[in-house]
């Protein structure tokens, strides 16, 4: 149908878009792959081949060590949470109260503002201090006669992150909520009501029928909030700045790099990052991308 | 049967209570930045922070303004030509890959796609290289840049999902009547995608706003967002804390103000995200 003239037309309108992404995506991470294998540390350009000396070194490297069990714990902790979260709230969500699109709305607006202004707010809500000195949830709790609950948040050894995690959960379990809300509204009612009329308890039709049809939904949601998680960074640095014991490897990255110039290092946890990620993300979006082509 | 009906509206109404209780939560950080940032300098106290104030005092408000507005003026001059170029590009990429495809074009757009999804760590040395190679490291046209073409994967996907939804034979009775691939664009699909412009822009909007990744790495102290300020204010050990949840709330009411009128929008843009579209 087309012309030759439109057909060369169309390639011209999208190739500055693409070669763009070509030259920013893939050539500045195979730029990055070759500084992760050069010795460069210092402020000029060291391209001397190092081989895999900075990959090795970093395994060795007792910070690296918290970082990957950092990203372990918020990872766990976030995407159950999120997951959990999510999943209670669409199911109340869908009952059809009076007044769904309010609550709807509340759970959802932490997506619209960034880390940084809920990592600040959040530094001050988890304030560790104690005694006479106490302040944000803790005094809450106090208040409330729920001691008990009284916690140093993210100072806690070896699991403050989870901690930082809880903060994270409030700002994206509204966004998972969406997610399964969609996946229950598409969930033909038929097919409810057929199970009901065969004597389904409301306890049979959520296991039997709504969680099996909504394992796609909790794919993609793990999938996305699994790659969030991986690349944690603003929400750690507002709350409570570079601390070793919430390091995690975006953290590490940039002040290894910006702060002492060890680009080589900096460029081989960039590629690590990536990595991790495109484990997650390629199979997902080959998965998506041929569903839809079969449809 | 009416017993079971109305213990069922029972349990119904009972959900009103973890509802409620969600509700809170969610609503807490809001609530304590309005309320502290309300109290006066006299109410600085961490010890009363959740007393309300004993008067309504505005000087929190007006002196993160203060310290702020340079840098809110950086957001507001980064984000809105990052937002709107962002999304022409993607309205054409969009209508090109959707009703245009070309040898390839099948295999170029999972490689855009997988672009939304890198850690930025990945590219940031080679970005900052080559930022300070055209001379664009510093100021606001470098991070416009960078949001620019890192938000291609996302706008490109938004408007030819919604492209490809639209009947191909609109197309082919303009093309009857002569009109070209830009003419067919310009009249037919560009009218009918004004929704898909809100959601995208509003999209693009919010992720600049928000990011401060690009931002600290890519841009001098005079050139900073807002995000990078308010981290760096609320790192500060002077400025009290009133005023940095007054800041924080000024850092955040654009894209509030946004997410209240625009919210519908808001949601679809935040749903193509994964790939839902």
């Amino acid at each position: 149908m087309s012309t030759k003239n439109e057909r060369i037309l169309s390639i011209v309108l999208v190739s500055p878009s693409i070669l763009a992404l070509l030259i920013f995506v893939y050539g500045f991470i195979g730029w990055s792959g070759r500084v992760s294998l050069s010795q460069w540390k210092g402020l000029l350009p060291d391209y001397t081949w190092a081989g895999f000396k900075n990959y090795v070194d970093l395994f060795s490297d007792p910070r690296f060590h918290i970082d990957i069990r950092n990203t372990l714990i918020f990872t766990i902790v976030f995407v159950v949470g999120c997951l959990l979260l999510g999943l209670g709230l669409a199911l109340m969500l869908d009952a059809g109260l009076k007044g769904e699109g309010l609550f709807r709305s509340i759970y959802l607006f932490p997506m619209a503002i960034s880390f940084i202004v809920t990592g600040v707010v959040w530094r001050w809500l988890m304030n560790p201090a104690g005694g006479s000195r106490m302040s944000g949830l803790n005094l809450l709790f106090s208040n409330m006669g729920m001691d008990f609950l009284i916690n140093p948040w993210h100072t806690t050894p070896k699991w403050g992150i989870a901690a930082i995690a809880l903060a994270a959960i409030w700002q994206m379990s509204g966004y998972t909520m969406a997610l399964y809300l969609s996946g229950l509204r598409a969930i033909p009612g038929e097919l409810r009501e057929a199970a009901q009329v065969d004597g389904a308890t409301e306890w049979q039709l959520f296991r039997l029928i709504t969680l099996p049809l909504l394992r796609p939904i909790t794919l993609s949601a793990m999938i996305i909030l699994g790659h969030i998680s991986l690349k944690v960074f603003d929400l750690i640095i507002s709350v409570a700045g570079k601390q070793l014991p919430l390091d995690v490897p975006a953290i590490y990255m940039w002040q290894t790099t910006f702060d002492g110039y060890f680009f080589g290092r900096g460029a081989a946890i960039g590629i690590l990052l990536l990595l991790s990620v495109a484990v997650l993300i390629i199979p997902y979006l080959y998965n998506t991308l041929r569903t839809e082509a079969e449809l | 049967m009416i017993a079971r009906l109305r213990s069922r509206k029972f349990t119904k109404n009972f959900l009103y209570l973890p509802l409620v209780f969600m509700a809170l939560f969610y609503l807490l950080p809001l609530y304590v930045m309005l309320l502290t940032g309300f109290k006066g300098f006299d109410e600085v106290s961490l010890k009363t922070m959740w007393d309300l104030p004993s008067t309504i005092r505005f000087e929190n408000f007006v002196e993160a303004f203060e310290k702020l507005s340079p840098y809110l003026v950086n957001s507001f001059n980064m984000v809105l030509p990052a937002a709107v170029i962002s999304s022409i590009l993607g309205s054409i990429n969009g209508y090109v890959l959707a009703k245009w495809k070309f040898k390839g074009s099948d295999i170029i757009f999972p490689l855009i796609l997988f672009g939304m999804f890198i850690p930025y760590q990945s590219i940031l040395i080679p970005l900052v290289e080559f930022m300070r190679r055209i001379n664009l490291y510093g100021g606001l046209p470098g991070l416009v840049l960078a949001h620019v073409i890192y938000g291609l994967p996302i706008t490109t996907l938004t408007f030819r999902n919604y492209y490809a939804s639209i009947p191909n034979d609109l197309i082919e009775a303009a093309r009857i009547d002569g009109t070209g691939l830009l003419g067919s664009y310009w009249h037919i699909l560009l009218p009918l995608s004004i929704p898909s412009f809100v959601v995208v822009l509003i999209w693009q909007f919010t992720s600049a706003w928000n990011d401060f990744l690009f931002a600290v790495v890519l841009t001098s102290p005079s050139n900073w967002p807002v995000t990078v300020a308010l981290n760096n204010m609320a790192g500060s050990q002077i400025i009290a804390w009133n005023v940095q949840m007054a800041g924080s709330f000024l850092a955040a009411v654009p894209t509030l103000l946004v997410y209240i009128f625009l919210g519908r929008y808001f949601l679809k843009g935040m749903m193509s995200g994964a790939l839902k579209g």
